[in-house]
């Protein structure tokens, strides 16, 4: 079911500036939030902090607090397979049926690897990884 | 901005209807000079610059200021040789403290206005009874314009001291037989009881204290429905200001500017089509110039407003620099009057050459008022990089404008530079920052950091 794998990623607007991510991520500590993964992408001056969260409105309560632009972004898990060629069977998959990838981020962590996709049409994405014998993560793994 | 966006309004039938007859019943205090045009209109002015130049050799100030370009008052005989004159600037003024610029003697101004100077000496405005009476003709003019009469209870909220905008306004108001109400400033809960307990049609004070005044009868729950004309000067305030105070207050808004070295209020006005200020062709003559090599501008170019008074006795001035932000519309405007400026958009001293093109931090304003996606507040630093001038501007991103998506915020900021290319004509970098962060001004908003050494 497409709806259960999707998984809401917090967004947070910050200048690119010493001590923002310090900012941010100490409003999560304060809020007991955990980060599960998490990447910045960088533009001219400023960029977006993207987090996958245990605790995603506690998150978006804090920082928006704090005076933080917050949204809510939803993406994709797939599990990978933690070897050589993992993440290209994902990325073929994709590829193969002509689904853009906007961005991407991974971690490999002890039940295997996980990679974080925001996608055009994610109902797609995840019928043809599932046709493809992989697994996208249900939200509950995370949140 | 519409009229008619006015809930207050279009449940009037009386003042719904005032606007639509408008043109066919124009009302005019003095028509014949109000509506005076073509050569008729320029012998009159060529006649009142010849006398306010001999006036003004009353004063040691204007006989240097002749002897020092060569010419003598009977060498300007049309319009444009008023050119051959050198400005007048306000430091002019301070360094004539007090008396230095009255070509009466003392014995005949019969009213003393200051005018407060930011750093050192008030600038000292003398009045004779000839100006007295001038002056409060025009506040009539303005008054009966925006459809004033006699029956109107007008309550006139600004200061009644050395202020030219209380006693100023207050005489133009009775000669026309407003009933006035001298509630001068402070005291907003009485303020407001007077509205209502009085009946008043018409209320004049700056656009900020009218905002305040709005919040406070909001809060006491107090409904100002007898209101219908709000008078808004001695500050610049913008269109948004206008619909917001329309709104809130049932009225109709209208801009009035004026300076106390011109007499005071009363030297240009709004009319009912409320598309720019007719600013009096008889007693002031207008140029529009470019604030740094002084050359004068065409109509429809942003420039320093410089007004020779041309009927004024005590204190008669030439080529006298506002330091207001302007420019001149041309058009034949429904009401029949003649000259407009358009509302006045900063000072020019705040003015940057970027690049050699001149660039007003009100035009970045109001740009940015027109991008949802950013705040309206804004900062402007100014850096010289290999030589060139780079223009940088910093904007608070919407709180309500964040997908979340950093191609939307490079979206955000391109839309910025096209608009701000579009209308300065300058490639400028722009760097969305987080909402909130830039500083707030509650004086004057210094915006702009200049960091360019002389290189």
């Amino acid at each position: 079911m497409p709806a259960e794998c999707m998984i809401r990623q917090i967004s947070v607007f910050s200048e690119n500036k010493p001590g923002k991510l310090a900012s941010i991520a100490k409003a999560l500590q304060e809020g007991g939030v955990n980060i599960l993964a998490f990447s910045i992408a960088e533009a001219d001056g400023f960029g977006v902090v993207r987090a996958i969260v245990n605790k995603p409105e506690i998150a978006y309560r804090e920082l928006t607090r704090l005076g933080y632009n917050v949204a809510f972004t939803e993406v994709i898990a797939v599990g990978m397979e933690d070897r050589p060629g993992g993440l290209y069977e994902i990325a073929d998959l994709l590829g193969g049926a002509s689904l853009n990838i906007e961005y991407a981020y991974a971690y490999s962590g002890k039940e295997g690897a996980v990679l974080i996709l925001r996608v055009d049409n994610p109902a797609d994405a995840i019928a043809r990884i599932q046709a493809g014998g992989r697994r996208c993560l249900p939200s509950s793994v995370f949140q | 901005m519409s009229t008619w966006s006015n809930p207050f309004l279009s449940v009037s039938p009386i003042l719904c209807a005032l606007p639509k007859v408008a043109k066919g019943r124009q009302m005019f205090w003095e028509k014949p000079m109000e509506t005076l045009k073509g050569d008729d209109l320029k012998r009159l002015q060529e006649d009142r610059l010849k006398e306010t130049c001999s006036r003004a050799m009353g004063t040691g100030f204007y006989r240097d200021l002749f002897k020092s370009a060569g010419i003598s008052p009977a060498d300007i005989k049309t319009l444009d040789d008023i050119t051959r004159l050198p400005f007048t600037r306000k430091q002019d003024l301070r360094g004539g403290y007090p008396f230095g610029f009255l070509a009466v003697p003392l014995s005949s101004v019969v009213r003393i206005h200051t005018t407060s100077g930011t750093t050192g000496k008030p600038t000292v405005v003398g009045y004779t009874r000839g100006d007295l009476e001038k002056w409060s003709s025009l506040i009539a003019r303005n008054l009966t314009m925006v459809g004033l009469r006699q029956g109107d209870v007008f309550q006139n909220m600004v200061n009644y001291g050395m202020f030219t905008g209380g006693l100023g306004f207050h005489y133009g108001a009775e000669k026309i037989g407003l009933t006035v109400i001298p509630s001068a400033t402070g005291n907003t809960k009485r303020q407001i009881e007077m509205i209502h307990d009085f009946g008043v049609t018409a209320i004049h004070c700056t656009p900020s204290y009218a905002m305040h005044l709005a919040e406070s009868a909001e809060e006491a729950g107090i409904k100002l429905d007898s209101l219908k004309t709000g008078i808004f000067g001695a500050e610049p305030w913008s269109e948004s200001l206008r619909g917001e105070l329309e709104e809130k207050l049932g009225v109709t808004a209208y801009d009035s500017y004026g300076l106390s070295e011109l007499y005071g209020p009363g030297v240009a006005f709004e009319c009912q089509e409320r598309d720019g200020l007719h600013i009096w062709h008889d007693c002031y003559l207008v140029e529009i110039i470019d604030p740094v090599t002084g050359e004068q501008l065409g109509p429809g170019e942003q420039g320093e407003l410089v007004v020779t008074p041309l009927v004024k006795e005590a204190m008669p001035l030439i080529r006298y620099r506002t330091g207001d932000v302007t420019m001149l519309i041309e058009d034949d405007c429904p009401c029949g009057r003649g000259m407009k400026i358009a509302r006045i958009t900063g000072r020019s001293d705040d003015m940057l050459v970027i690049r050699g093109i001149n660039v007003f931090p009100s035009q970045i304003e109001h740009v940015l008022l027109g991008i949802p996606e950013v705040g309206n507040q804004f900062m402007v630093y100014v850096d010289r990089v290999n030589h060139l001038d780079e223009m940088t501007i910093e904007v608070e991103l919407s709180r309500t404008h964040f997908s979340g998506e950093l191609a939307d915020l490079a979206r955000i900021q391109k839309k910025v530079i096209k608009e701000l290319r579009d209308a300065l004509e300058l490639r400028t970098t722009v760097r969305l920052v987080e909402p909130g962060s830039l500083p707030r001004f509650e004086g004057k908003a210094k915006r702009v950091i200049d960091r360019r050494t002389g290189d």
